[in-house]
């Protein structure tokens, strides 16, 4: 009898629960002893992403240091939802200090944990994207360039959301937000700007670096684990959909997440020393369009008539996207 | 207080010389301070540094401005920097240099000091003979030890080995010596000069 | 014991001998030399336990700092000038957070335009964001300050800055007397943090404090530096004994007894004004000097008490503040009692402009006769200034100002018409 590929997959969130799974091998959510590191009662927005990959990180990060953890967070939606005066949710040893200066402060940190022999306890960096790929942009270079022992984790909604969402470096082209209005000739952020951040870290030559997404939590936990194996800097990338800031409903923040993956928008991928190790294949590609549609940052492109140009642009990044990363197998390119 | 002031360029050791001509004096147990005026690192560009002993702590900040000796490690600044601003009419003065106060220029100037003051050493040519590097700082202070009697040359030498090291230092003790012997030779040949 | 060395060295010396557990540093004239002592001696093990991290930008240094100190280290970084500044979100952040970091400032002037020669701005510039700060009159004062202040700012939980001035002290060879380590071990007891980063017992450090609360943070931080002002004094008695000699303190006083004119100032200028008063008062002439050593907090009482019988006051600082007149005589005024008019500002000394006792003879001669304006700028040239404002008088398009001073002063070659 031929032999045939079969695949299973599920649409539905597999994140809780697994009872298939051996006890080791579920997720740490599913555990009841989770540390809750981000625990209930932070003030995020109904359907949060960053908070959902906050809580998934942090906890994976405990299980994988044996809760010696110490965290320093950027100014931003988590630090502010996360701390509102005179509580906080953080049941981890965890400083704010500014906007800018995250990745060293982690240095320091870590330096002071060497030096009085703890090097058990390990070093967490968190930003959004402004905080990271801007105002955080001088540190986190210094930081990766000295491969100063520090997880840094950019949790990416793709804009300055806590101050009203203005464009930030990681805002992708064509969305709105408060600084790039859909108005004029070219509607939302612009073409032909933006960074990697991820090629940038890989880009340092350091240990390693992962993108990963809201939309598969277990893949979120296993590389905040991989990276704990590692010494020397590293760099965890975390496409997290913001509701409010993308005009998305809440309950849609892992669904498009998951589309920003399928549609090859965000490949999803590790990286050591400079060098793609593994990616996360698509399983079913998707075209652009059903990413963009529920967000109504991108409203504009759907009008009378709709921007198919704009939507073609975005549409041949996703494509180049699955051919450098190679995230299409044939089974996937299949409808 | 006795002051002094080292003019060269940058790159001949001009504030080592100053440095060390504190840490002699150290030695012999005196207050010293030794200061740059300089700015960002460049080679070439004129140096000035100063030097003050006096046998009580020294509170003074100001550059020195009526030096008791000067040092001029580079005959070039002579009518290029106003190297002889504020000098005292007793005042030492020693130049790097194997031609005399006449030939580069500055007789006239020198005619108003007192005569056994004055000397010139080829410090550069010495220090390239026992040091191979053409860098007079050194040789320069032991000409200074010789022509003011200010410091003796055993306090130069331990101040040289204080800054530098093996051969270095060894080779800077060697031409600290020499131009120490030269100078002490030209002055007894400008007293016999006189005396005749 | 006895050294003939750099300012910059001796205060390496002094900074690893209060055992620093992590220091950060952005290279900057005049400040390299301390790092460099101090990194070279973390490398070759010298100063053990010691992480010596070699950062990006002053405000990394801070930053880094920042980290180390609320982790429970002993931080310590050094800067001046343009890298103060860069840092200067970091250094409110330090002490709005009470972190105790001990950070020298080698005093150095602020562009525009760019100059790398010493004065006050600096310092100034930051006189209000919480941190103590202190002004070394010599090397000596120097290198004990580092030491006081590392116990001072872990008493407080508040950091210090020591100020000594670029060039004029760190580039000078001067004796020191540099203490031991068993001398250092028993002033300076090993941090003990009142807030640290531990997984054992977490704490959130750094919330956001909003209006039902600032007010009364802001005020715990005032308190504290008035808490400042006991402990100095005191612990500058405790150092004598331990160390035998007057360093530090709130301020110093020479020859105020029976002064009618005193005269106030900070820093190395000292040193020079104290040579300028011995040579007037054997003219006959009753004038006497005050140095403030500490400058934050303001020793509001020490300096009304020291200038309480002085009919005229004149304040020598190498500091401006725009538009205003002096920065230390505004501060002085708040504690002298008599008449504002009697107290003098003499700007002097900006971007290294040196301080002569013939001009500082020249002008406390004048304050004694009653010819003195308040606001004087030491030593100016009026005639470069005048031809300055000309030339804005005479065409819009006048030319960057530096440039066309330096061209005047003939520094630069003249533009050919």
């Amino acid at each position: 009898m031929p032999f045939q590929p079969v695949k299973f997959y599920q649409t539905g969130t597999f994140t809780v629960g697994n009872r298939l799974l051996a006890e080791d091998e579920r997720s740490v959510q599913s555990n009841m002893q989770r540390t809750n590191s981000l625990n209930s009662g932070h003030r995020a927005c109904q359907g949060c992403g960053e908070a959902l990959g906050a809580r998934y990180a942090i906890d994976a990060a405990m299980q994988a240091t044996n809760r010696q953890l110490i965290a320093a967070n950027a100014t931003g939606c988590l630090e502010v939802f996360s701390t509102p005066y005179p509580e906080t949710s953080w049941q981890i040893p965890w400083i704010h200090s500014l906007f800018g200066n995250t990745a060293s402060v982690a240095t320091g940190i870590a330096a002071a944990m060497r030096v009085k022999g703890r090097s058990d306890v390990r070093v967490v960096a968190q930003g959004g994207d402004g905080g990271t790929t801007d105002i955080g942009f001088g540190c986190l270079s210094g930081m990766f360039e000295r491969n100063d022992d520090v997880l840094y984790i950019c949790y990416d909604n793709g804009a300055y959301m806590n101050t009203g969402v203005q464009r930030s470096s990681a805002t992708p082209p064509a969305a709105r937000t408060a600084t790039t209005m859909a108005v004029g000739a070219e509607p939302g952020n612009v073409f032909g700007q933006g960074k990697d951040l991820p090629a940038i870290a890989m880009a340092h030559g350091i240990p390693y670096v992962a993108t990963a997404t809201v939309a598969e939590l277990r893949d979120l936990e296993a590389k905040v684990r991989r990276s704990m194996g590692f010494r020397g800097a590293r760099y965890l990338h975390i496409f997290v959909p913001c509701p409010l800031g993308w005009g998305h409903a809440s309950q849609d923040t892992i669904r498009i997440a998951r589309l920003a993956k399928e549609t090859g928008v965000f490949p999803v991928f590790e990286a050591e020393n400079g060098e793609v190790v593994s990616v996360s294949k698509i399983r079913r590609k998707v075209p652009v369009e059903d990413y963009l549609r529920p967000q109504k940052r991108f409203a504009h492109l759907f009008g009378n008539p709709p921007r198919a140009d704009v939507i073609g642009r975005i549409q041949e990044t996703a494509d180049r996207n699955i051919r450098r990363f190679g995230l299409l197998d044939a089974q996937g390119a299949k409808p | 207080m006795f002051q002094i002031r080292i003019h060269g360029r940058g790159g001949q050791g001009v504030v080592t010389a100053a440095e060390m001509l504190s840490i002699a004096a150290f030695r012999e147990g005196r207050h010293a301070q030794a200061f740059p005026s300089f700015g960002s690192e460049r080679t070439g560009a004129p140096v000035v540094a100063f030097c003050r002993l006096d046998d009580k702590e020294i509170r003074l900040r100001e550059p020195v401005l009526a030096p008791d000796a000067l040092i001029i490690q580079d005959p070039t600044l002579l009518h290029q920097v106003d190297v002889f601003g504020g000098l005292q009419r007793d005042g030492y003065v020693l130049i790097n240099t194997s031609r005399s106060f006449e030939q580069l220029g500055v007789g006239e100037f020198a005619r108003g000091l007192r005569a056994e003051r004055l000397c010139t050493v080829p410090a550069t040519e010495l220090a390239l003979k026992h040091l191979g590097r053409p860098v007079p700082s050194a040789a320069l202070l032991g000409g200074f030890a010789a022509v003011s009697g200010r410091i003796s040359l055993d306090s130069v030498a331990a101040a040289i080995r204080e800054k530098f090291e093996g051969k270095v230092a060894e080779g800077n003790v060697a031409a600290a010596s020499a131009a120490y012997d030269y100078v002490k030779n030209e002055m007894r040949e400008a007293q016999h000069a006189q005396a005749d | 014991m006895l050294k003939q060395i750099e300012g910059s060295q001796a205060v390496a010396e002094a900074v690893a001998l209060c055992r620093p557990e992590v220091i950060c540093a952005y290279p900057i004239s005049p400040q390299t030399h301390i790092v460099e002592g101090l990194g070279e001696r973390v490398k070759s093990g010298a100063l053990a336990k010691c992480e010596f991290i070699n950062v990006e930008s002053e405000f990394a240094a801070m930053s880094v700092a920042i980290g180390a100190s609320a982790a429970g280290a002993r931080a310590y970084t050094a800067t001046a000038s343009q890298g103060l500044l860069y840092m200067a979100e970091a250094v409110f952040n330090a002490s709005g957070l009470g972190l105790p970091i001990v950070m020298t400032v080698a005093n150095r002037a602020i562009g525009a335009p760019i100059n790398i020669w010493n004065d006050h701005s600096d310092a100034m510039s930051q006189r209000d964001c919480g941190w103590i700060q202190l002004f070394a009159e010599n090397n000596q004062e120097a290198l004990d300050l580092h030491i006081q202040a590392f116990r001072l700012g872990e008493e407080l939980s508040l950091p210090v800055m020591v100020c000594m001035d670029g060039f004029i002290l760190t580039h000078a060879y001067e004796r020191v007397d540099i203490p031991t380590q068993e001398q250092v071990d028993a002033w300076l007891p090993p941090y003990e943090p009142r807030q640290v980063l531990d997984p054992a017992e977490p704490v959130s450090i750094g919330a956001m404090v909003g209006p039902e609360a600032f007010m009364e943070v802001r005020y715990l931080a005032h308190a504290k530096q008035m808490r400042a002002l006991e402990l100095i004094p005191a612990w500058a008695g405790e150092f004598r004994e331990a160390f035998g000699r007057d360093s530090g303190g709130l301020l110093h006083t020479y020859r105020t007894d029976d002064a009618q004119m005193v005269v106030v100032a900070l820093g190395s200028v000292l040193g020079t004004i104290k040579d300028t008063v011995d040579e007037l008062r054997r003219d006959g002439m009753k004038i006497g000097v005050l140095g403030i050593t500490c400058f934050r907090p303001w020793p509001i009482a020490a300096v009304r008490a020291a200038l309480a019988h002085a009919k005229r006051v004149v304040v020598v600082e190498k500091s401006l503040a725009v538009g205003l007149g002096g920065i230390v005589s505004s501060n002085v005024r708040t504690s002298f009692t008599g008449s504002p008019d009697t107290v003098h500002t003499v700007i002097a000394g900006l971007g290294g402009r040196s301080i002569t006792r013939a001009a500082l003879a020249r002008v406390f001669t004048a304050a004694l006769a009653d010819k003195l304006e308040p606001v004087t700028f030491l030593d100016l040239d009026r005639a470069l200034v005048e031809r300055a404002l000309a030339r804005e008088r005479e065409q819009r398009r006048s030319g960057p100002i530096a440039e066309n001073i330096l061209r005047d002063l003939g520094v630069v070659a003249a533009r050919p018409h």
